[in-house]
C-alpha cells in the first residue's frame, strides 16, 4: 500500500524517453537489447534529433527495434543494414543514420556490408550487440561464441579445430581508417549503462563532424540462449566474455588507444562453470 | 542536358536517362556486358551537376541492398546488373517487393547456368517473371527492344514504380546494352525537391516531425493473418497493373495466318523474318511484347483465336513459350524456337523456323 501511495505523476523521477514508443518489448528478462535500446533513444531524445534520424534494424532477436523507437526505421535483410544505411546516409547526408544488430547478422552474414561500410568511412553510426549466440533462432553457436562454449550447434562446446577462432571484429574494424570510433561497452551494471550511453552519444555527435564511422559494441548477456539466470549469465559475461572481448574505447578520433593490445588473441582462456 | 540526337550504347542511354530523369542514387558493381552503365555515370559526375549519388558497392549483394535503404528514403535509385549478378540480387528483390519500395533495376541478359557466358541471351524470363526470390511477388518487366527505348523506358520506369511502389525491372541482354544506335535525348527532369520527395513518398523515412508517426518500411509481419492480408493486396496491386499497364506491340497481325512472339532482340531478328516471310507471300505478323509482366494475355488469347499458328522466338530454350500457351489455352499450335548460350538467330533462321515447324507441318 505505502509503494502505492507515492505513485504519482509529481513523484516520478525516472520515465521511458518519448523516443521509445508505448510498444510491449518481445525481450526475455535480463536481456540486455532494452536497456540498449533505451540508451539510444535517450542519446537521440537528448540530442533533439527525432525528427532527424533514420534506424536501420537487423535481423535477430532485435528484428522489431522498430517497433520501440520512435523514428523512422528500414527492416534490413539479415546481415545487409551496413549496406541500407549506406545509402540512407549519402542520399540525404543532413540526417542522422544509424544501425542496430547482433553478432550473427554483423559479424557472420553481414562480414561483407561491415566491413566494406567500415572501409569507405561511412559517416553513420553502427551500435553492434554481441551476447555470443544466435538468440533469435534459439541458441546456435555465432561468430563471436567462445572456445569451450556450449550451444544448440556446438553441444559439446566450441572446438577449434571444428568450428574455427572466435571472431572479434570490433578490433578488426578498428584497424581500418573508415572507422573514427570504436569502443566496446556493456549494460549490466549501472555505472557501465552510464558509460555505454556516453560512448554512444559519442558515436551520434561525430555523425556531424563527417569523419568517418562510429562502431558501438555492446557486450551482452543471452541468459535464455546462455541457458543461466539473468544473474548468472551477468557473472558469466564478466568473468569469460570481457577477458575475450576487453571494455573499453578502442579507437578515438581516428586513432587506436595505445593501451589496447588490438592482436591480442585468447583462445585459451577456462570458461567458468554456472553453480 | 537538352533533347539532341546522340550516338551512343544502350548501356550508356540508360545511364544518361537516369541522370536526365532526375534519379536520386546509382549503387551498382561492375559486370559485363552492362559496366558502361557504372562508367558512364562516373564519367559524367552528376553529383557535381544534378546532385546525384553514384557509387560503386562491393557486391551486387551490398549494390541491391543499397537500393532498398536510399529508395526506402522516397529517394529515386537505382541499379543495374547481367545474369550471375542479378542473381545474386534476388535476395533484395524479394525485400524490395515485401516492403513495396519503388527502384529501378536494369539486366542486361547473358548465358547461363553459372557463369555461363558474357554474350547476349534472354534465358533470365522465368527468374525475371515468375519470381526469382522468394515469396508471391512480381516486379513490372519492361523489355526494351532498341537504344531508344532503353533511355525512354527509364523515365517510365519512376511513374510506374512511384504510382505502384513496386520494384521496376527493365529487362534487356548484352546485345541492345552493348550496340550502339541513335538516340534522342531529354531535357532534364529535375530532382525532386525536398517537399516534393515527401509528398511523392509519404510512407518513406525521411524523419519523422512531430505531425506523423514514425514510418517503418519492412517486409516482416509475425502474425499470420496479417500476412496473408498483406499478400492479397500485392496480389491485388497485381491485377491492376494486369488491367491497366500492358504494353505490345502488334505488327502486320490485323490479317496474319502466322505470329511471331517475342520480345528485346529476339523481336528485331523476328521482324526482319516477318518482312522476308511478307516478301514470299506469307502472311506473318509479330507480336512484340514490352511488358512481361503484366503479360499481354488479353492480346495472345485474341491473336489465337485468329492465327493458324505461332511461333515463341526467343534466345533461351523456351521460357516465355510457357506464358504464350497459357494465355493462348492451346487454341492453335504454338512451338519454339530459339538460340542459346550467348548465340543469336538471324532472321533466315527465324522464318525457316516459322515454316518448317508451324506453316508446312
Amino acid at each position: 500500500m505505502a509503494n502505492l501511495d507515492i505513485v504519482k505523476p509529481e513523484n516520478l523521477v525516472y520515465t521511458k524517453t518519448k523516443v521509445l514508443t508505448d510498444a510491449t518489448m518481445h525481450y526475455c528478462p535480463g536481456c540486455g537489447h532494452g536497456t540498449a535500446h533505451r540508451i539510444v533513444a535517450e542519446v537521440i531524445d537528448e540530442m533533439g534529433i527525432q525528427d532527424q534520424t533514420i534506424g536501420i534494424a537487423p535481423v535477430g532477436c532485435s528484428v522489431l527495434a522498430y517497433n520501440y523507437f520512435d523514428v523512422d526505421f528500414e527492416e534490413a535483410a539479415h546481415g545487409r543494414a551496413p549496406a541500407l544505411a549506406t545509402a540512407a546516409k549519402r542520399l540525404n547526408p543532413d540526417l542522422f543514420v544509424f544501425t542496430y544488430q547482433g553478432d550473427g547478422d554483423l559479424a557472420a552474414i553481414g562480414t561483407a556490408e561491415t566491413i566494406h561500410a567500415c572501409n569507405r568511412g561511412e559517416n553513420i553510426t553502427m551500435i553492434f550487440i554481441n551476447n555470443g549466440i544466435y538468440g533469435m533462432t534459439g541458441g546456435q553457436m555465432a561468430p563471436t561464441t567462445l572456445i569451450g562454449m556450449k550451444s544448440q550447434t556446438t553441444p559439446r562446446g566450441r572446438n577449434i579445430e571444428r568450428n574455427g577462432y572466435p571472431l572479434r571484429i570490433t578490433e578488426l574494424l578498428a584497424t581500418l581508417p573508415g572507422t573514427y570510433f570504436v569502443s566496446r561497452q556493456s549494460v549490466h551494471t549501472a555505472a557501465a549503462v552510464r558509460k555505454a550511453k556516453a560512448a554512444i552519444r559519442q558515436g551520434f555527435e561525430n555523425q556531424k563532424l563527417k569523419k568517418g564511422v562510429s562502431f558501438i559494441e555492446i557486450c551482452s548477456s543471452c541468459n535464455s540462449g546462455w541457458k543461466m539466470t539473468p544473474v548468472q549469465a551477468n557473472k558469466w559475461m564478466e568473468e569469460n566474455m570481457f577477458p575475450n572481448y576487453p571494455i573499453g574505447d578502442i579507437k578515438v578520433d581516428g586513432k587506436l588507444v595505445e593501451s589496447v593490445d588490438i592482436n591480442r588473441i585468447v583462445v585459451d582462456h577456462p570458461l567458468s562453470v554456472v553453480k | 542536358m537538352a533533347k539532341e540526337l546522340k550516338l551512343m550504347k544502350g548501356n550508356e542511354a540508360v545511364a544518361r536517362a537516369m541522370i536526365a530523369s532526375g534519379a536520386d542514387g546509382y549503387f551498382g558493381y561492375p559486370i559485363t556486358p552492362q559496366s558502361e552503365v557504372m562508367e558512364t555515370l562516373m564519367a559524367e559526375q552528376p553529383w557535381e551537376t544534378t546532385g546525384m549519388v553514384v557509387l560503386q558497392a562491393e557486391s551486387e549483394l551490398a549494390s541491391i541492398n543499397m537500393v532498398y535503404g536510399g529508395a526506402a528514403t522516397g529517394k529515386k535509385v537505382a541499379t543495374s546488373s547481367s545474369s550471375p549478378g542479378i542473381s545474386l540480387m534476388q535476395e533484395g528483390f524479394t525485400y524490395l517487393a515485401g516492403a513495396e519500395i519503388p527502384c529501378v533495376i536494369m539486366n542486361a541478359m547473358r548465358g547461363g547456368p553459372g557463369l555461363g557466358t558474357i554474350q547476349p541471351a534472354q534465358s533470365d524470363y522465368f527468374q525475371s517473371v515468375k519470381g526469382g526470390g522468394h515469396g508471391d511477388y512480381q516486379l513490372y518487366t519492361i523489355a526494351p527492344a532498341s537504344v531508344q527505348e532503353m533511355y525512354d523506358f527509364v523515365f517510365d520506369a519512376w511513374d510506374i514504380a512511384f504510382k505502384y511502389r513496386i520494384p521496376v525491372l527493365i529487362l534487356t541482354d548484352g546485345a541492345i546494352g552493348q550496340c550502339m544506335e541513335k538516340c534522342m535525348t531529354r531535357d532534364y527532369i529535375p530532382r525532386w525537391t525536398e517537399e516534393e520527395r515527401r509528398a511523392n513518398a509519404p510512407w518513406a523515412c525521411w524523419g519523422k516531425p512531430a505531425s506523423r508517426g514514425h514510418n517503418i518500411v519492412t517486409s516482416l509481419e509475425l502474425e499470420s493473418s496479417r500476412q496473408e492480408a498483406f499478400n492479397q493486396k500485392l496480389q491485388a496491386k497485381y491485377r491492376t497493373m494486369e488491367e491497366n499497364e500492358v504494353k505490345y506491340e502488334a505488327i502486320n497481325c490485323d490479317d496474319a495466318d502466322y505470329i511471331f512472339v517475342a520480345y528485346g532482340t529476339s523481336s528485331r531478328i523476328a521482324m526482319k523474318a516477318m518482312q522476308l516471310g511478307r516478301e514470299k507471300g506469307l502472311k506473318i505478323g509479330l507480336l512484340r511484347l514490352i511488358t512481361l509482366f503484366p503479360f499481354p494475355k488479353k492480346k495472345v488469347a485474341e491473336l489465337a483465336k485468329q492465327a493458324k499458328g505461332m511461333l515463341c522466338v526467343e534466345m533461351s530454350a523456351g521460357q516465355m513459350i510457357e506464358d504464350v500457351k497459357l494465355a493462348a489455352e492451346c487454341k492453335v499450335p504454338i512451338e519454339h524456337y530459339g538460340r542459346y548460350g550467348g548465340m543469336i538467330p538471324t532472321p533466315e533462321d527465324v522464318l525457316a523456323a516459322m515454316e518448317k515447324q508451324i506453316i508446312n507441318k
